[in-house]
């Protein structure tokens, strides 16, 4: 008996540990390491490392640039969720739900395939194409969108949507939402057919609208796939170096309006070679992530829906 | 910071972003490896005995290892200029290597000091300078600046170089680099546009202004700019400011003097850029546009002026209509009191080529530099890159395309009337403070003397920074 457990932990020490080296090697390490680099005036090119303590983080509350970038992901944290989480939801419920077949609701619109498809696109380009693609967009001159304002004769509103500090930032915003709307579309959409007819036929035969049997039979039974996408997206919203780099004047302009943590990060180890500052960009971003992460899905459990 | 850096490779390694990234990832993983070497005893390094054929001291059979930075230039001119040395030192085998990541394949070797004999370090993975010099890993050139010519024995090397190159290279009094192209900044316009319209340059900021009036009645906007990395209008401004107050101003701006950002022609140059916005002279929306938007709406006819360094007529290749004939030309004189004449430029060399302390072969190294900046070899590089190279006098009478006819003309005459900035390569968080700036100034949302503040500011905090290596000159 006792031969026998010692065999059994002996295979499962087999199977793990190759899995838990690896994991500590590729990904516990390097975070190790970044923790101390933040703690040392490393230059990324020299050999001569010093130990500084907790200055480089001392720096960070000084830094105008860096508090910036607090201030623009907190914004994106706030709205690039919930926007795409909003309009996810509302187009994956008009695919499934929205269409007028008979008298009751429960048809997709025409068109519901090519709908889920045509959304889900952005999702299979890489960000630097997206950016790119949408930096023509928003082309002063030439842009998609100043020539189709000037079409409809709303030549007032035409802008230099990247240019000025109180556009800018939105107009990157948009980008990620748009990007990002159609995989959460799928997602919700994919949730929703696995909700029984049953018991949206139950709703409507209560008389319940359709924004209300949204609100208060869909979502909730969704619940568990709108909070995932709710941490996903917070993720993406801490991060937004890709788009901003890409997209904006200078970059993370004008005048730091675009400036995201990731690009500081960047800037600081690349540009001016101050790796161990840039890492104590990293640990701090480290550990918003993660408390977002915890704060999120603390915040937003909720009591189970029994469907039976 | 590379002090002998220039917006040329800012720019490049802008672009080259994801290959900068790629760098980066790989530098955590040399950090192990940097406490060896440091062997003092100095082998006993190969030479020859010196003559007048060979001043350097060659050492005949000893092989020659060159490492060439492969990038827009590509590397034939070396290859060119290795045949040369062939020729002069027939016994002699070359290793030559074109690359483009120069620091991550050079720095093992540097570490483990069994370095190349030459280097071309230059590129968005280049290595830095100032380290280097630090470890002492470098030769000091100036032997190289002392031997005399390769195409007149009687002059030295160093008086056949272009004015502030052997400065560009110097760093802490001694020279370790020694830059192979030579770029200048102005403002470009279609020549036979001008023509058709009978404008003619501005050489002062008046006229300027008197011209951009008249541009704008014909329709077409007077300036436009790189607005999305505005460092693009730094340049003329710099320029103004520099050709304004002198060489002293900008050795204040430099060496973080107080209140060095607040001399009167800063703000008078600051001023002239805010009335080229202030009365509409900037073709609308150019802050949002990158540097090839701007380029081609001005390759366009859309604007007439756009201010960029001698790369531009090469990158605008295959975008120009035919016809369209650029030219550059100086940025116009402030006022009559300019401490520097009309023609004095912004000018800077790059493509920096260094000898590694610790070569096998450091003479041949010296004598590949000698050779390689004689009139033959820089000619072919001219010749195929239509590109200024640092040798003075290495393009005359070779038929060049009117863009680099008229950087060649604007460098002979500005003669030694050249001024370059370092801060942007000594403090490159000063040089952010100062693109910000510059892009709110363009678009008017702050005044020259917010301006002025702002940066000198940021100029005030770096100066107070213990942790920052500061460097005069």
């Amino acid at each position: 008996m006792a031969a026998m457990r010692h065999g059994k932990y002996r295979f499962l020490a087999g199977a793990i540990l190759p899995g838990l080296l690896l994991y500590a090697v590729f990904v516990l390490s390097p975070y190790a390491q970044a923790f101390y680099l933040s703690l040392t005036d490393w230059t990324g090119v020299s050999g001569q490392v010093t130990f500084v303590g907790l200055e480089n983080y001392q720096r960070l509350l000084d830094d105008r640039s860096f508090l910036a970038a607090l201030r623009n992901n907190g914004l994106m944290l706030l709205v690039v969720p919930l926007a795409t989480i909003a309009l996810g939801l509302l187009l994956a419920a008009l695919v499934n739900f929205g269409g007028r077949r008979g008298s009751t609701m429960l048809a997709g619109i025409r068109g519901a395939e090519f709908y889920k498809i045509a959304y889900f696109f952005p999702q299979l380009l890489s960000l630097p194409i997206i950016a790119m693609l949408w930096q023509f967009v928003y082309h002063p001159n030439e842009g998609l969108l100043n020539g189709f304002l000037r079409a409809v004769g709303l030549d007032a509103l035409a802008r230099a949507w990247l240019g000025e500090p109180g556009l800018a930032l939105w107009a990157v915003m948009a980008v990620l939402v748009w990007s990002s709307v159609g995989f959460y579309m799928v997602l919700f959409s994919a949730a929703m057919e696995s909700i029984p007819r049953d018991v949206l036929e139950a709703a409507v035969l209560d008389g319940a609208g359709r924004l209300a049997t949204l609100r208060r039979v869909i979502v909730p039974l969704l619940w568990d796939n709108v909070q995932v996408a709710f941490v996903y997206l917070g993720v993406l919203a801490l991060d937004g170096f890709a788009i901003v780099q890409i997209m904006t004047v200078g970059p993370g302009g004008p005048d730091g309006a675009t400036e995201v943590i990731g690009l500081g990060l960047y800037r600081s180890a690349f540009t001016y070679g101050k790796f161990g500052y840039a890492a104590a960009m990293g640990v701090a971003l480290f550990f918003l992530t993660l408390a977002f992460a915890a704060i999120a899905l603390r915040a937003s459990r909720r009591e189970r829906v029994e469907l039976s | 910071m590379d002090p002998s850096s220039t917006p040329v490779v800012r720019r490049t390694s802008r672009r080259r972003l994801l290959q900068a990234a790629g760098v980066g990832l790989a530098a955590p993983a040399l950090t192990g490896c940097v406490t060896s070497g440091g062997n003092d005893d100095d082998a006993a390094v190969a030479k020859g005995r010196t003559s007048a054929e060979n001043p350097l001291g060659v050492p005949e059979k000893t092989p020659l290892e060159v490492v060439i930075f492969k990038g827009g230039y590509g590397d034939a001119y070396a290859t060119n200029a290795e045949a040369l040395y062939q020729q002069r030192h027939p016994g002699a085998t070359i290793d030559h290597k074109g690359i483009q990541k120069v620091g991550e394949a050079l720095q093992p070797r540097f570490v483990a000091d069994t370095p190349p004999d030459v280097v071309d370090n230059t590129g968005a993975g280049r290595l830095d300078l100032a380290t280097l010099v630090g470890a002492g890993k470098l030769t000091d050139l100036a032997e190289l600046l002392d031997a005399p010519s390769i195409d007149d024995p009687a002059r030295k090397l160093r008086d056949t170089l272009l004015p502030g190159v052997v400065e560009d290279g110097t760093l802490d009094g001694k020279v370790y680099s020694l830059n192979f192209t030579y770029t200048a900044w102005g403002l470009w316009y279609s020549k036979p546009l001008f023509d058709r319209h009978g404008w003619s340059y501005p050489t002062t900021w008046e006229a300027m202004l008197a011209l951009c009036a008249e541009i704008k009645k014909a329709g077409i906007a007077p300036w436009t700019y790189q607005g999305k990395y505005p460092e693009y209008l730094n340049d003329p401004l710099l320029a103004m400011a520099a050709k304004a107050g002198g060489q002293d101003l900008v050795r204040a701006v430099d060496n973080l003097q107080p209140g060095a950002w607040k001399q009167q022609p800063l703000l008078d140059a600051a001023g002239a850029v805010a009335e080229l916005a202030g009365r509409g002279y900037l073709l609308s929306g150019s802050e949002a546009l990158s540097h090839t938007e701007s380029q081609a709406a001005w390759s366009q006819g859309k604007a007439a002026f756009i201010p960029c360094g001698s790369w531009l007529e090469a990158e605008q290749k295959g975008i120009t209509p035919d016809g369209f004939d650029m030219v550059m030309g100086a940025v116009p004189a402030l006022g009559a009191g300019d401490k520097l004449p009309f023609g004095a430029l912004l000018a800077a060399s790059s493509e920096s080529f260094l000898v590694p302390a610790k070569a096998k072969n450091p003479r041949g190294g010296l004598e590949f530099l000698r050779i390689l900046f004689s009139q033959p070899a820089a000619r072919k590089f001219a010749e195929l890159n239509s590109t200024l190279p640092s040798v003075a006098g290495a393009t005359d009478g070779l038929t060049v395309s009117t863009g680099l006819g008229s950087v060649r003309g604007a460098v002979a005459a500005a003669g030694t009337n050249t001024f370059t900035y370092r801060f942007r390569t000594w403090y490159a968080p000063l040089a952010k403070a100062v693109d910000d700036a510059t892009g709110e100034l363009a678009t008017r949302r702050i005044s020259p003397a917010q301006w002025a503040d702002r940066i000198q500011q940021a100029a005030d905090a770096i100066a107070k920074d213990t942790t920052v290596t500061k460097y005069r000159r």
